[in-house]
């Protein structure tokens, strides 16, 4: 026996919608299947991985506070990669916008004004951007892979980070710590409503998720998105430069991401340290393609990809298993997403017969 | 007679009433044909009339909603390409299935099963490819080759399945006159030797020249079937369309206006290894002129038009002149602001995005020239879809393209109802001058005649047109004045009754003094 993939000959809607939800339900067996194998019963694990967040006040602000880097991360990949620029160094550019807007706060730490805040989030954005224009640069003008040169800029920005921190802006009073000063209370972004922790970064995410939509669907821009994005004589033919689509999608890829950086540190963490994101970079592109690469599916995407992270500390808490589970449980998701893709183009097919020997094409 | 000879033995291949329905549309409908041992059978039919949909079932690359499919008086059904090939059938698509980047060999041996050397392949290739006088090296890159190699792999492909039946998808339509003559004594090697040929082609003489039996559909149904070689051109046009195919008139199109179009010594170095150097290439089309550019494919066409449509802008600006403003250094977008239109030669992915609607791919080419009726919000650019929609709906009438639905996605047209779109998206806008690449290939002769009338009516209303043909009969057909392109240099321009095929044949070879400093020698 063997299978084939047989090619349709139109793509099916139906698994284009089922696609998704096909991939869930396999990773959620699959995670299920890995609990029984170390030991722990799948029910409870499962239940405390994916239903007890969801119960409880805090957890669901836990939820949206990493939610809102991943939506506004995936949201802007989006548009990268439907104008076929694969921009794989979110992480790094989200580095980037922290640092950059994290001058304010550190270099002018006496400095009290209402304008800090706004002038961190503008140069976060800057500084996500710049960090991207490099590999759009490269792209753009020396022909060279923005997938390689972007993935190698997050280590360079993590490293940047890291010398940071415990070098020339270490806090004088934090006792040979790598960290910075802690943010002044105007450099804090503030919190959405009373009862929890989550705070504006949430709303920059939907805002921006929500507009990228609009312009992906109603707008010119978002038509050269596609054209581009499907064939480059063809966007070339309407008039469209493929070259200006490249900084285009990879600064405002970048400029997100940045933001994004910038609203975690200001809003959750309040000052720099070697290490402010669990991969939300790499995580986002999870979150992008799970959402279909459109703006609004990315939103779910992203609030179910935070509640891995939230379920993944709950389980190792009552679990006591490695924080290990949470990474392979995205890695199982984006594996599933992939492969349940291919059902939009094939048809799966069990061929019972020895090799070279025909069950079709004969009579019958 | 042969086919006189052949109709006593049972048909290789029987089909019975097969239908397919793409949606609630029929694009084949109840069909039945018969083709038997050693015959060349033609199918003819307009475009969308369902030719391709037909043999992609007969291929199982479609699967039949109902009928039968009888293999040697077997009936089959036939799941998959590879099933297909086990029975006996090989098959030449329309759109080429080729890896520019992987070796003829290499693209050979994807087609086969697994676990044949890769040597052992290229043997059987070049000496099946000896064979039947299709000369192919099997260690060359397909990114290198012209179209009509690249079609010699897709046969010795075929071929190398020893396959009774083959068929042919509009082999012709992309190659020279010299290629093609060389197709045909390999399909008459192949008759002779027992093995049946199905051929679609919308080149009517050819047809006449080669085949046995012909088969006529329309609109999805089997509407004549006739000895091809006791009809007349005219009237196998009249069994596909179903009425008297109009010639097209150029009379009235000598009211000459301002010179509209101008080239001056256009010269564009090629832009990769492939690509063909344009020399000093001057040429002028005034309003009311046809002027059409002969040549064999290759000699520079495709860069002739990126180099006037603006999608390569050249350093020069006074290297072209649309409406006697310089233009060379601009993009298409502001040239198509001065008034100009262009309509490439490739359809998928150039001309059209395949997965997107008509109406999206007629913002494709309007977006800018109509901003004003086609976007809303000022900088924001909305575009109003109601209103493309409704523009699109008028193209699609007035050029009578068929289609299933309200707004399809491109690729699912025909090709030459696509083409039909793609021309009538241009001349909805009544633009000052037009250029136009190979206006008809895979055409059918109705909407090719009525594409050409289009374009010499577009001229007669005061327009230049700038017509890049390699169909001798279509450019005598409208042009007003004739040059001919090899090796990336242009001919002077004659006028066209001045010009005869052996005149052009010669022009075609490179064999013509031009003259030197390549001042025009126009003849008005
Ligand atoms: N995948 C598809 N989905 C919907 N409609 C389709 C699809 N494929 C073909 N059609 C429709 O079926 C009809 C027949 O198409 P087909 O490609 O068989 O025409 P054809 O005879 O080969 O024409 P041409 O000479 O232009 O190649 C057309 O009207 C086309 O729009
Ligand atoms: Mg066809």
């Amino acid at each position: 026996m063997r299978i084939e993939l047989e090619k349709r000959a139109n793509p099916s809607t139906l698994f284009s919608i089922l696609s998704p939800f096909l991939a869930l339900a396999l990773t959620v067996v699959a995670g299920g299947i890995m609990f029984a194998l170390i030991g722990k019963s799948p029910v409870a694990a499962l239940y405390s991985f994916f239903i007890e967040p969801l119960l409880d006040i805090w957890s669901l602000h836990e939820i949206a506070i990493k939610a809102a880097p991943l939506i506004l991360i995936g949201a802007g990949l989006s548009v990268c990669y439907r104008s076929n620029n694969w921009n794989i160094g979110a992480e790094g550019q989200f580095i980037a916008g922290a640092i950059a807007g994290a001058i304010v706060p550190v270099v002018f730490h006496d400095w009290h004004s209402s304008l800090v805040l706004p002038l961190m989030l503008i140069f976060g954005m800057i500084g996500g951007a710049l960090y991207a224009a490099i590999p759009a640069f490269l792209k753009a003008h020396m022909n060279t892979n923005e997938i390689l040169t972007s993935l190698m800029l997050v280590y360079i920005a993590q490293l940047f980070l890291d010398w940071l921190v415990r070098g020339p802006w270490r806090s004088p009073d934090a006792y040979n710590f790598p960290v910075t000063r802690d943010f002044v209370p105007e450099a804090i972004l503030p919190e959405l409503i009373s009862s929890g922790r989550a705070n504006l970064g949430f709303a920059f995410a939907i805002i921006a998720a929500v507009g990228l939509w609009i312009m992906m669907r109603y707008t010119l821009k978002g038509f050269e998105i596609t054209v581009l994005g499907q064939s480059e004589r063809a966007g070339r033919f309407a008039g469209f430069s493929s070259k200006r689509m490249i900084w285009f999608s990879m600064l405002l890829s970048g400029a997100l991401a940045g933001l994004a950086g910038i609203s975690e540190v200001s809003g959750t963490i309040g000052k720099l340290q070697p290490i402010i994101s669990p991969g939300y970079g790499f995580t986002a592109i999870i979150v992008a393609f799970l959402g279909r690469l459109n703006p609004l599916g990315i939103i779910a995407a992203g609030l179910f990809l935070a509640l891995t992270y939230v379920g993944g500390e709950a389980v190792q808490l009552t679990l006591s298993v490695s924080d290990k589970v949470t990474r392979v449980f995205q890695g199982l998701l984006l594996f599933f997403v992939l492969s349940c893709d291919t059902l939009i183009q094939y048809k799966i097919r069990l061929v019972f017969s020895r090799f070279g020997q025909t069950t079709e094409g004969s009579a019958h | 007679m042969s086919a006189v000879g052949a109709s006593e033995g049972s048909p290789l291949l029987a089909v019975r009433s097969l239908t397919k329905l793409f949606g609630s549309f029929a694009a084949c409908n109840g069909i039945d044909l018969d083709i038997r041992p050693g015959e060349i059978h033609a199918l003819l039919g307009e475009n969308g009339a369902g030719k391709s949909t037909l043999v992609k079932m007969l291929f199982g690359v479609l699967s039949p909603t109902s009928g039968q499919i009888l293999w040697k008086g077997e009936p089959v059904r036939i799941p998959s390409p590879g099933a297909a090939r086990r029975l006996g059938i090989g098959m030449v698509f329309q759109h080429f299935s080729l890896f520019e980047a992987l070796t003829v060999a290499e693209n050979i041996a994807l087609s086969l099963s697994p676990g044949i050397s890769l040597s052992k392949v290229a043997e059987e290739a070049s000496r099946l490819s000896h064979l039947y006088g299709l000369p192919l090296d099997p260690k060359a890159h397909v990114a290198d080759l012209s179209v009509g190699e690249r079609q010699r792999i897709e046969i010795v492909r075929a071929l190398l399945q020893h396959p009774e039946l083959i068929i042919l998808d509009e082999p012709t339509s992309v190659l020279t006159p010299q290629e093609a003559d060389r197709l045909f004594e390999t399909l008459a090697k192949l008759k002779a030797e027992g093995r049946s040929v199905l051929y679609i082609s919308h080149r009517l003489e050819e047809v006449q020249r080669i085949c046995d039996r012909a088969t006529v559909l329309r609109h999805g149904k089997v509407t004549g079937a006739c000895d091809p070689r006791q009809e007349t051109p005219a009237s196998l046009a009249r069994m596909m369309v179903g009425s008297d195919v109009a010639s097209v008139t150029a009379a009235g199109t000598n009211t000459k206006g301002e010179v509209l179009l101008e080239a001056n010594h256009l010269s564009v170095p090629a832009r990769t290894p492939f690509a063909v150097t344009l020399k000093n290439v001057c040429l002028k089309v005034r309003g009311g002129e046809v002027l059409a550019i002969a040549g064999v494919a290759g000699n520079g066409q495709g860069e002739l038009f990126d180099a006037l449509s603006g999608e390569y802008p050249v350093a020069e600006a006074s290297a072209v002149a649309i409406r006697g403003k310089a233009a060379g250094n601009l993009g298409i977008t502001a040239r198509r602001l001065m008034g100009a239109g262009f309509v490439p030669e490739e359809r998928h992915g150039h001309a059209a995005v395949p997965s997107l609607p008509l109406s999206d791919n007629l913002v494709l080419a309007r977006n800018q020239s109509d901003r004003k009726t086609f976007l809303a919000g000022g900088v924001l650019g909305i575009i109003k879809h109601a209103v493309v929609r409704i523009a699109s709906k008028r193209i699609s009438e007035t050029m009578d393209v068929r289609k299933s639905g309200d707004d399809p996605a491109a690729g699912s047209l025909s090709g030459g109802n696509l083409q039909k779109y793609i021309v009538g998206r241009e001349l909805d806008r009544q633009p000052a001058v037009l250029i136009v690449n190979q206006p008809t290939w895979g055409v059918d002769a109705g909407a090719a005649s009525r594409i050409r009338q289009a374009l010499v009516d577009l001229a007669k209303s005061g327009s230049a047109v700038l017509v890049i043909s390699q169909d001798l009969d279509e450019i005598f057909e409208v042009a007003t004045e004739i040059a001919v392109v090899s090796e990336g240099r242009l001919s002077d321009v004659y006028p066209a009754h001045d010009l005869t095929r052996e005149k052009i044949g010669l022009l075609m070879g490179g064999m013509y003094g031009k003259t030197e400093g390549g001042e025009v020698a126009h003849a008005h």
